[in-house]
């Protein structure tokens, strides 16, 4: 298994202010990785660590065989490709420019998306079968397609890595299992994912890997097999373990 | 897969009706609004007339005449003042727009103006000659800019885009009271007047060796913007989403922001301050074209381009006395834009 994005002793926060101790994470091909952790325990901060946008505390991450700081943008966004919360814009793009600003990564300062970037672009629509909402304007689709125009346009990217703030949040049930199938398939494709997620039983469905979050720091990963205990989510959420079992039928250990 | 392509090349080649029905309208307009301008005035012309002035003088063999004059050094610099200036605050319009990801926002919300404004009656004030009236206008303008610019970047807040729109209405604040500050000390008989009169902006006397220098970097500004139009597509979703797409922000941001600056100091600096252009014609432009700069960009320009010249044009013939340009584009803007805002009822 090959080892892409490689954090060494990071310690995450904002202006040298750490949220917690030092902690290790590892993304490998074809693999998910489930980011589990309360409200304000710095989950997006670590995905913005991880994606290069905000550098780290201490302690070093390596993208391939080089450090991640010294990657260009332009360079880093054609392996690490992001799905950010809920979008909020002004502007009302089609899908189709939606998904081109994916190309960035491939273009000039000074050049536009030719006709071979609208082919890709086209296709990543055509992966997520939502290719007939090119023309439509970005900001009338519904909360679950918007999500997967996002995801689309991670994918023009052409990244080995996707990173994913909550994909379902905000979705209804079918959007949630659509958007779940599609991370696995993806997966499926070699891509190394890690998505962070409120919902412990959709981290469970999909991920081959637990990462348990708390306090600022990386407090227990392992395989979802094995971590995914009853016992596990209760400590994390400050739960007690009949509270976790009145929710969800997980391995009582 | 061939159901997958054929989608591709269809979107590919079509540029929507729409589209090109609005381009259509919109150079139809601007063809009237020359016309008119080149019409318009006390001394009164045909068009044939005017056709033999401007042929003569592209041939080589000007006419020596009261007409040759009045094309040549009155209305032709003006026109071609009216159309910088629209340009040039509708594209800078256009770019804070979305740099700022607020389409509510108008070029001078860093403080240009302000700074401009000051700088013109500082030089007023001293009794300085209408180059330095200029000059001063232009580097306060820049100076503005880059005080408000410098500010936000030393706040190092987690919100840069927050962080200049308060840097800018603070700067901005400042250099109105220092405006007000030199009307105070002006004299009331001989300056006030006319610094009272430049901060209404308009086209007034302007000549082609104003322009001469105004519009070469007012062209290389426009340049520079329209070649970084995709740039400015990426940026409308903010710092991380940019940078997560590949795109160097800090140094796209200070290109951008370098470029609309100096496009709205060297306009305001042979117009004064004429507001609402560079709010309302990018605002238009996009419900006709749409966000993406590649189309909204030359649309905004030549929108804007044509809505000055009208204006101005309607500025100096509605009366005997010539009203100031930046009243007529607040008078007809504010309503204009309120009307847009009724009918489509969406930002």
């Amino acid at each position: 298994m090959t080892l892409i994005l490689h954090a060494q002793q990071i310690r995450i926060g904002y202006k040298d202010q750490a949220l917690g101790p030092a902690f290790d994470v590892q993304l490998a091909a074809g693999q998910v990785v489930a980011l589990l952790g309360p409200n304000g325990s710095g989950k997006t901060t670590l995905l913005k660590t991880l994606l290069g946008i905000l550098p780290p505390v201490s302690g070093q991450i390596s993208l391939l065989d080089k450090n991640l700081s010294d990657w260009p943008s332009k360079h880093r966004a054609q392996h690490i490709g992001y799905v950010p919360q809920a979008l909020h814009s002004h502007f009302s793009f089609s899908v189709l420019d939606m998904v081109l600003m994916g190309r960035s990564a491939y273009l000039n300062a000074f050049s536009q998306p030719c006709a071979s970037d609208q082919q890709i672009a086209m296709d990543c629509l055509a992966q997520l079968q939502i290719q007939h909402l090119a023309a439509r304007s970005f900001t009338e689709l519904s909360g679950g397609e918007q999500q997967l125009v996002m995801l689309a346009r991670a994918l023009t990217q052409q990244p080995r890595i996707l990173i994913l703030d909550e994909p379902t949040a905000s979705l209804d049930f079918a959007n949630q299992i659509l958007v779940l199938e599609h991370i696995k398939q993806l997966k499926e494709q070699g891509l190394a994912i890690l998505m962070s997620t409120h919902q412990p039983e959709h981290a469970l469905q999909t991920a081959d890997h637990l990462a348990l979050f708390k306090q600022g720091t990386l407090a227990k990963t392992g395989p979802a097999a094995e971590l995914g205990t009853a016992a596990n989510i209760a400590w994390l959420y400050d739960l007690s373990v009949a509270q976790v079992n009145q929710q969800l039928f997980l391995s009582p250990r | 897969m061939q159901q997958v392509i054929s989608p591709t090349t269809a979107l590919a080649q079509q540029t929507p009706k729409r589209i090109r029905i609005a381009w259509l309208t919109l150079l139809g307009i601007l063809l009237v609004a020359v016309i008119g301008a080149l019409l318009a005035g006390s001394y009164s012309v045909r068009l044939a007339e005017i056709g033999q002035v401007i042929v003569a003088r592209l041939t080589g063999e000007p006419l020596t005449s009261t007409l040759d004059t009045i094309i040549w050094q009155v209305r032709i610099p003006r026109i071609l003042a009216a159309l910088l200036l629209g340009t040039s605050l509708a594209a800078a319009g256009a770019v804070f727009q979305a740099l700022l990801r607020n389409p509510l926002v108008s070029p001078d919300i860093l403080g240009v103006s302000a700074g401009s404004g000051l700088g013109a009656v500082i030089a007023m004030l001293l009794g300085l000659s209408l180059f330095w009236l200029q000059a001063l206008a232009f580097l306060g303008g820049l100076a503005a800019v880059f005080l408000v610019y410098s500010i936000a970047n030393l706040l190092h807040q987690r919100d840069p885009i927050l962080m200049l729109v308060l840097a800018g209405i603070a700067i901005g604040t400042v250099l109105g009271a220092g405006i007000s500050v030199v009307k105070v000390m002006a004299d009331p008989y001989d300056q006030l007047p006319g610094i009272t009169y430049w901060l209404l902006g308009g086209l007034n006397g302007v000549s082609m060796a104003e322009l001469s220098w105004a519009a070469p970097l007012i062209l290389a500004a426009l340049t520079l913007v329209y070649l970084l139009r995709w740039h400015i597509n990426v940026l409308s979703f903010g710092d991380e989403q940019a940078s997560a797409l590949g795109i160097n922000v800090a140094r796209s941001r200070w290109w951008l922001i370098a470029a609309a600056t100096l496009m709205t100091a060297c306009a305001v600096s042979f117009s004064g301050i004429v507001g609402w252009v560079g709010l309302l014609v990018p605002h238009i432009a996009r419900l006709w074209v749409g966000p993406n700069m590649s189309r909204l960009l030359p649309f905004s320009m030549v929108l804007g381009a044509s809505f000055v010249l009208l204006t101005d044009t309607l500025a100096r013939s509605v009366s005997q006395l010539e009203l100031p340009l930046g009243v007529l584009t607040a008078l007809l803007g504010g309503p204009f834009f309120l009307f847009v805002l009724i009918r489509s009822n969406r930002l």
